[in-house]
């Protein structure tokens, strides 16, 4: 049976992944190059790629990383930030990318979604969204969640799933960097609403929120996230093991 | 040298990538001469089965692959280019393969549980039968590897060579002589897919 996945995920900006890392036995390393090579050794299903870079230089050494890494580690690449067309899709597909998301272009674009689904497929395709509750209701932020947007969140998603996105990210700011566990009430009301994979992001702190978040959403498919992997808070390894221990069914390396 | 076959669909970076990363020489070509001439050939392919079909046919490639067949060259066929393989597909309508796989394919909601997801994507395990065919030799029985597809090869039990589970058993591999196919994604399968690439390499097609 298909298995749970679980992906770092690395914010990139002028090449080097933001803040850096530090894993014991690894040193400072801030190469996401390297960085992907040693996730995917650690039994990484995937890797998200986020271009925080707001310059058009930062864009150029964003896609030479990604053709970079393309050539040395070989599971699956989805690239977001910064994804505004077509064209956007187009420049890092032909670097190596699988999958793109998409977050604002979408909301500023609606005509996005559609046009890249029918050129790449819908299994290329990720609506990433970042929600917050808003007077009790789930709301769609723009802008890296920095901009409120009149969108509902659970109506968005579903209507970016019609019209082609094969993959969804929600990304919970109420529970981000809390890392008090993934928002289970969030991501109910989404995964319930879609038939297309779900990817939880935001507020996991430790192993022990994946089990959780698997066990009780049985229609989430995979668990994000970026600084507790990255700080050796939870190590991909022990993370699987436990998952597998408590009968989640994971890929195991 | 490993030919990659090129008709204008899909993106080859990571399937060229992953033959240079095990050190095989490796080029993207649509050339009869040096598709005919290479030492074995990978059938890429990504979208839907009747442009793909279309588009092989409008360079000549469909009778250019038959010929590199009766050849004895060894032939991978990859996701899409699995399916190329087989005799047809129900894919939006009815399209003709190459017919070097017997069998037909289908949709994946025809034989699933209707509360599993579409497409299959993500790893799964493969399991191989009474016989492991040559180009699993470096890969264990249960070792997972990336899929992403709605449809599947039916009817084609006499050359399955691995299969996979998803609320039914889904056909994963194929092969008959020289020719083989694989409906997952060895380029996106992390090592196990390299061994994949490493063993297909050093098969004899036979």
């Amino acid at each position: 049976m298909i298995t749970k996945r679980i992906i770092p995920c690395l914010d990139v900006k002028d090449g080097r992944v933001v803040k850096g890392v530090n894993f014991k036995g690894l040193g400072d390393v801030s190469s996401p190059v390297e960085l992907a090579e040693f996730y995917s050794s650690c039994g990484a299903d995937e890797l998200v790629f986020y271009d925080i870079t707001a310059s058009s230089d930062g864009r150029k050494l964003f896609t030479d990383i990604l053709t970079e890494t393309a050539k040395k580690v070989f599971i699956p690449l989805t690239v977001g930030g910064g994804i505004n067309t077509v064209e956007d899709f187009d420049r890092v597909l032909k670097c190596g990318a699988d999958k793109v998301s998409v977050n604002s272009g979408a909301i500023r674009n609606p005509d996005l979604i559609p046009r890249a689904a029918e050129r790449y497929g819908n299994q290329c395709v990720v609506i990433s969204a970042d929600v917050k509750r808003v007077n009790g209701v789930f709301k769609v932020f723009a802008k890296g969640g920095r901009e409120e947007t009149d969108l509902e969140a659970v109506s968005w998603i579903k209507r970016c799933v019609d019209n082609g996105a094969g993959e969804v990210v929600l990304n919970s700011i109420d529970t981000d960097g809390v890392k008090g566990g993934f928002d289970l009430e969030m991501l109910k009301a989404v995964s319930d609403a879609v038939s297309v994979p779900v990817i939880a992001c935001g507020g996991a702190g430790c192993a022990e929120d994946f089990l959780k978040l698997l066990k009780t959403l049985p229609k989430v498919d995979a668990g994000l996230a970026a600084s507790i992997f990255h700080f050796g808070e939870v190590k991909i390894e022990e993370l699987k093991k436990l998952l597998s221990d408590n009968g989640i069914n994971v890929r195991a390396i | 040298m490993v030919s990659i076959v090129e008709y204008g669909v899909g993106n080859l970076f990571s399937l060229k990538s992953s033959f240079a990363a095990i050190g095989e020489e490796v080029r993207i070509t649509g050339d009869k001469d040096e598709l005919l001439s290479s030492e074995r050939i990978i059938l890429p392919g990504v979208g839907a089965f009747g442009d793909a079909a279309d588009s092989l046919r409008a360079n000549g490639l469909d009778r250019v692959l038959l010929k590199a067949a009766d050849k004895g060259i060894p032939i991978m066929g990859i996701c899409l280019g699995m399916q190329l393989l087989f005799d047809f597909s129900e894919e939006y309508g009815h399209h003709k393969g190459l017919g070097l796989i017997p069998g037909g394919v289908k949709p994946i909601s025809d034989v699933i549980p209707p509360e599993l997801k579409i497409p299959h994507i993500g790893w799964n395990a493969l399991s191989f039968g009474e016989k492991k065919h040559p180009i699993f030799k470096n890969i264990r029985e249960g070792d997972f590897v990336y899929f992403v597809h709605s449809y599947y090869g039916a009817d084609c039990s006499e050359s399955t060579i691995a299969l996979t589970e998803y609320g039914a058993p889904i056909t994963a591999a194929v092969a008959r002589g020289n020719v083989c196919g694989c409906q997952f994604h060895p380029e996106k399968s992390g090592e196990v897919g390299l061994n994949i690439l490493r063993a297909f390499c050093a098969w004899d097609g036979r």
